[in-house]
């Protein structure tokens, strides 16, 4: 009985995971595998040319939704690193406050946050146009609907997610090993090169895990600040399912884009997430 | 020309700001360290050892003063370029790599050539006893070989001072035995000026050739193991290191009324204290003859230990005395609870505070 406690305990989590997430999974799998429409309705083929379809129709918004997410993230991991840096090590008895003001937009909606980017940027907006009117501008400068402006709305609303992993690895690195390797002739950069970015590359891990997949599959950003030309995959599931109401191809196109990320991520994982590499990075 | 000490401290005074408050850790600190020496800086927590230590080591700039390296002004020199090397109460040893990496790691940050680096960690890692052990990480090992590895990774740049936080503090007694023993044959071996800071005054006596016994951010007496323990300059270094009975009285006539005896104090009139070790004193029914101290008391407590026995005798006027006792073979204690007895020591066991 003992040994059975924590399995019996896990097993609310299980349940939530069996319902919510193998169900549903389940259910839109054999979905991408039927064909037929909306009115006359839909019948199991086992067709595979959905996924077919899919890949050659959208292949273009599938790597530029690639290429965003895996920009945005970079942008993130160099915005965010030193920001999770300076918390860390120099943010005093205020941590938490400073952790509490990077969370402190998420008490504002998501879509709402992002709208109001769009407001600030738009061409003649607060910003720009006021900039404008002074003549710091050119007419024609604008930001809005450019791959910049997705990038940049991407970058903004996730940031959270990669300070918030690098500031645990970093929080956790003990003051006193910097020191040892000062004193053992070691300059602030080298001390920093050599110890203390290896012990929070597993922070970095994680926090490049945590956003690059929902940035490359979010639909939001490149609708309210993306235009017609910067459209990324979640957009064209949105539309797909929603407004065509072709349910297969929805489904084939999100089950490719899941299985792209997996692939991805466990290239990833294979390659960062083991020792070794922690270890080479301190040589 | 006179010989430079290894490590000098002129005036250094170390000011925190802490909550608006300015707090002094350390509060005015002269000393030498000699080349070679075996030097402990001694005291209860928080008297500024460890602050002392970080100024020696340049990871605290001192508020005032100077620090010399070898007749050097090192004061506002970064760690990096200070020829001492520290070894953390916590070993601070680098997780993320192994034995080998974290010893070598000085060496590499100094471009020291790849067959020597090779060489010298080889040899340093076998005076430490880790040969074969190369590959392990810091959190595979003992809290023994944490401490090895975290020596020989100091050692192994051969520095002008190697500098020790309580390198023993986290090691249960018997380890800690062993490796104070350890620690003295390296430093025998490799010959350099060792600083060494513990709470632990038996360790401090055994290990030092001189001890500075801190107190609130100020040297209260600086001098070797045998001096500080016979001839202890004030009360708190008498009382912080070993046990010691205290007497107090007016010496009148190079003697001192206590309690109804008799005690002896040459060179010495008026206001005294005077401290006896617990292991001078003798305990008898009879009361002894011949020139010595001799006081009267009750004996209140007994304790065995081992190797020996302790008693506490309260004097007449409430003075309490501790006598340490050698166990003789026969299993008898010299004293009962609640005996009166006698206590007499030689006169040069009476030491008078602040002569
Ligand atoms: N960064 C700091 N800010 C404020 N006060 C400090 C700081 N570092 C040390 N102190 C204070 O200075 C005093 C001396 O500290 P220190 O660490 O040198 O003591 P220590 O003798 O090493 O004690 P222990 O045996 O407990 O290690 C303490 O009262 C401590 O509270
Ligand atoms: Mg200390």
């Amino acid at each position: 009985m003992k040994r059975l406690t924590p399995y019996l305990l896990a097993l609310p989590g299980w349940m939530w995971l069996a319902i919510f997430l193998v169900v549903p999974m389940a259910a839109m799998a054999s979905v991408s595998l039927q064909t037929g429409n909306a009115i006359d309705g839909f019948a199991m083929t086992f067709s595979v040319s959905n996924y077919t379809d899919a890949l050659s129709r959208y292949s273009t918004q599938l790597v530029r939704s690639l290429a965003y997410g895996g920009a945005a993230t970079l942008a993130m991991l160099l915005i965010g690193y030193p920001v999770a840096y300076w918390i860390a090590f120099k943010g005093g008895h205020r941590k938490s406050m400073y952790l509490f003001l990077l969370l402190l937009p998420f008490f504002v909606s998501f879509v709402l946050r992002t709208i109001s980017w769009g407001f600030l940027l738009a061409d003649d907006g607060i910003l720009f146009g006021t900039l404008k009117g002074w003549g710091l501008l050119p007419a024609d400068f604008h930001v809005l609907a450019t791959a910049f402006a997705v990038i940049a709305g991407l970058t903004y609303n996730w940031l959270p997610f990669m300070i918030l992993p690098i500031y645990v690895a970093l929080e956790r690195v003990d003051p006193r090993v910097v020191e040892a390797a000062q004193d053992l002739y070691a300059s602030r950069t080298a001390a920093f090169r050599r110890v203390v970015l290896p012990l929070s590359l597993p922070g970095v891990f994680a926090g490049v895990l945590m956003t690059f997949v929902p940035a490359t599959a979010d639909p939001v950003n490149a609708q309210v600040l993306g235009g017609t030309s910067n459209t990324m995959i979640g957009n064209i599931i949105q539309t797909t399912y929603l407004t065509n109401l072709q349910y297969p191809t929805a489904s084939a196109l999100s089950f490719t884009l899941m299985a792209v990320l997996l692939v991805g991520i466990f290239v990833y994982a294979r390659v960062l997430g083991t020792e070794n590499v922690l270890e080479a990075a301190a040589r | 020309m006179a010989e430079l000490n290894a490590i000098e401290l002129e005036g250094v005074v170390k000011e925190y700001v802490s909550h608006g408050e300015v707090v002094q850790a350390v509060k005015g600190v002269t000393l030498d360290i000699a080349e070679g020496e075996f030097f402990s800086l001694l005291g209860p927590s928080g008297c500024g050892k460890t602050t002392t230590m970080r100024m020696i080591a340049g990871f605290e700039e001192p508020s005032r003063g100077v620090v010399k390296l070898h007749g050097q002004d090192v004061t506002n020199v970064p760690p990096n370029k200070r020829d001492v090397n520290m070894v953390f109460q916590s070993y601070a040893l680098f997780p993320h790599m192994n034995v080998w990496d974290n010893v070598a790691f000085g060496l590499k940050q100094r471009r020291t050539p790849q067959e020597e680096i090779k060489r010298r960690v080889g040899e340093i890692l076998e005076i430490v006893d880790l040969t074969g052990r190369e590959k392990r990480r810091p959190r595979e090992m003992s809290g023994g070989q944490q401490q090895r590895v975290a020596l020989a990774r100091a050692l192994v740049n051969r520095p002008s001072a190697l500098l020790l936080d309580e390198p023993l503090g986290a090691l249960d007694l018997k380890l800690r035995q062993a490796m104070q023993i350890e620690l003295k044959r390296i430093q025998r071996e490799v010959g350099i000026t060792f600083v060494y800071v513990t709470h632990d005054q038996s360790e401090a006596l055994t290990m030092s050739d001189r001890i500075a016994v801190m107190k609130d951010g100020l040297v209260e007496q600086l001098a070797g193991p045998r001096e500080i323990y016979e001839r202890p300059a004030s009360s708190f270094v008498a009382g912080f290191i070993g046990t010691s009975n205290l007497l107090s009285g007016v010496a009148n006539g190079g003697v001192l009324e206590v309690g109804g005896g008799r005690v002896l104090v040459p060179e010495r009139e008026g206001d005294v204290t005077l401290t006896v070790r617990p292991e001078k004193i003798t305990i008898s029914a009879e009361k002894p003859d011949g020139e010595v101290s001799v006081v009267p008391g009750t004996v209140t407590e007994v304790v065995y230990l081992g190797t020996y026995t302790s008693y506490a005798v309260s004097l007449a006027g409430g003075t309490e005395v501790t006598v340490f006792q050698q166990n003789a073979h026969d299993a008898r204690n010299i004293a009962e609870r609640g005996d009166a007895v006698w206590l007499s020591w030689q006169a040069q066991h009476s030491y008078a505070l602040g002569s």
